[in-house]
Order: C-alpha cells, then structure tokens, then sequence
C-alpha cells in the first residue's frame, strides 16, 4: 500500500460534481484552505458518522477559515439523496468518473474495494497540503486532527472564514 | 476509575448502550465513576439538544441521573412536552424548566461539552473514555466490562 499524499505536496487539481449538474474544482479555493475528507461511503449506519459528525463542526472549520469538502465515489445523486437525509451544510463531491481517480491522484485509493480511504488532507492558500491523514477503514477519525492541523497554520489575516468567497452548495 | 460516555439522548446506539452501561456499573459499583458529557448531534436528531439541556437543568436540582434514565428510557418519543412531563414527575419546576429552555440557560454548557469532545477525539456517538482513553473495540459497548476488567487488574498489581 503507498502512502497517501503528505505534508508539503501539492495538492493536484481536480473538477468533480457536487449535484448531478454542477461541478467544482479545488482551483476555486486558490487563496482558502481546504480540508479535503475522503470516506469510503455514504450512508454508513451510525449516528456519527464521518460527514454527520464534521457537519456539527463546520463552524470551528470555518474559525480557521477553511472549507470542507467531502469526497467518494458515490454518485451525485446518491450524494444529493444522503447530503438531505443527513442535512449537510457543505459540498460532497463524486468521484465517480473515472472511478476514483482523484482519490488515486491522491493515493487514497483502495483498489480491492474500489472505494476511497478514509483520508484527511488539510490544504494551505497556496494549495499545498499542510497535513495528511490516513485512518483504518473502519475508524472514523473524527476532527481532532484536522483542528490541530489548522490551529498549527500561521493566522489569517481575515479571521472571520464566513461566506467571503465561498460557495454555498446546498 | 473512571467511564467517561460522550452521548446523545436522542442516538439509537446510545440508548441500546444504556442497559450494558448499567450492568458495567452494577458490577463494577464502587470501584466506577461515571461521567456523562453531552455530545448532541442537533441536524439529525432534532430533540437531543433540549433534552441534553433538560437532563443539565434536572443536574440543577440535584436530579440528573434520574433524568438521564428517563429521557433514555423515553428515547422514542422524546419532544419538549414529554420532557416537560418527565420534570413534573420528579417534582421538578415545569415553568423553570420552560424558562430554561427557552433562553437557552444549559446551552452553553451543552456547547463546551460537545467543543471538548471534539478536541479529545469523540467521532460519534456512543464514545467512552476508560480513565482518559478513547475505548475502541470492535465489539462496542459490550467489551467495556472486559476493558474495565483488564484495566483493574494492570492498576492492581
């Protein structure tokens, strides 16, 4: 197994859909930070599970001024269908076509299952991944990490991360 | 020793873990403290945020443990009224407990237990903590008596 992307590398572009008609690209956050959370797949059955639990943090995301994103390889619509059910406040891309192709542009691939690691990629202005981590499958991470990772950046200059610039793909 | 569970009084998995949690403490009783921190997730669970706050104003008056049994063993059909009810019958004040909720006098302690949670690693709910560690078994709540047990021994050598 290789290892995922790690701090220090670029993190390559990629344009995905978010709804079965729009698509996004990680160019658009040039200037913010990202964290990038690649799972496995929607409507695992808990309560907590990864984007249900990083949907109640949002806003310590945004306090540090990042955006989340999630990605699998689940289809738009199953995305669409799972992103209401779970009253998600933030975009969940598809990676769908070609498969996974993203989360191996990452290496976050897992090519027995054919579906995403469950990886975390926090993302600077400049588009360099600040912090990468890779959890067992069967972990959910939870957010501890991501919020060190972004406590650990320098400040911003504009310490309020709402709505300037982002997107609202609800 | 000490049981720290993270939880959600509206969370099925949460009140399937009440039942284990009560034998865990039967058997363990005095060598065993138990902490319960709210960990709400409000989006899917519309009524965990003011039952998190009913049970806090029930600690108030002395009274959380019983409320935190009821509202589990209510878990279906939680909403303001019933916990309004449940108030009454543990001879709580129903209009203080209606003030409360209504100016949101437990949310912020509510909110900082969720905050800590998030910072000590909780990743959903039920999460224990045996004296300061996350408790990950792939067999969940039901190899918490074992890791108590385990945990015992090592202190007691």
């Amino acid at each position: 197994m290789t290892e995922i992307l790690a701090k220090g590398a670029q993190a390559p572009d990629f344009t995905l859909h978010v709804t079965p008609d729009q698509t996004l690209s990680l160019s658009e956050f040039s200037g913010r930070r990202v964290v990038l959370a690649f799972y496995p797949a929607d409507w695992s059955p808990v309560c907590g599970d990864q984007m249900s639990l990083y949907n109640h943090i949002l806003p310590e995301f945004r306090r540090y001024g990042a955006e989340l994103l999630g990605i699998s390889v689940d289809g738009a619509w199953c995305h669409q269908a799972f992103a209401r059910d779970r009253k998600l406040h933030f975009a969940l891309l598809s990676d769908f076509e070609p498969k996974g192709a993203v989360a191996k542009s990452y290496s976050a691939y897992r090519e027995t299952e054919g579906v995403a690691e469950r990886a975390l990629f926090v993302i600077d202005e400049k588009g360099i991944i600040a912090w990468s981590y890779r959890s067992p499958i069967a972990v959910n991470p939870g957010a501890d990490g991501i919020l060190d990772a972004l406590e650990g950046l320098p400040a911003t200059e504009n310490k309020d991360g709402d709505a300037q610039g982002s997107r609202n793909i609800a | 020793m000490t049981l720290v569970e993270y939880g959600d009084y509206e969370c099925p998995y949460c009140g399937a873990a009440q039942p284990v949690i009560e034998r865990v403490q039967a058997r363990f009783s005095r060598e065993l403290r138990l902490v319960f921190r709210h960990f709400p997730l409000v989006e899917v669970h519309p009524h965990s945020g003011p039952a998190a706050e009913t049970a806090e104003f029930a600690g108030g008056n002395g009274l959380f443990w019983s409320m935190h049994d009821a509202l589990f063993a209510n878990q279906r059909r939680l909403s303001v009224p019933l916990m309004i009810a449940l108030a009454s019958s543990l001879n709580l004040s129903t209009v203080a407990l209606r003030d409360a909720l209504a100016s949101g006098l437990y949310a912020g302690k509510v909110r900082a237990d969720f905050a800590g949670g998030v910072r000590s690693g909780v990743n959903g709910t039920p999460t224990f903590f045996i004296n300061g560690a996350r408790y990950d078994s792939p067999n969940g709540v039901f190899g918490l008596g074992e890791a108590i047990d385990r945990l015992l021994l090592a202190t007691t050598r």
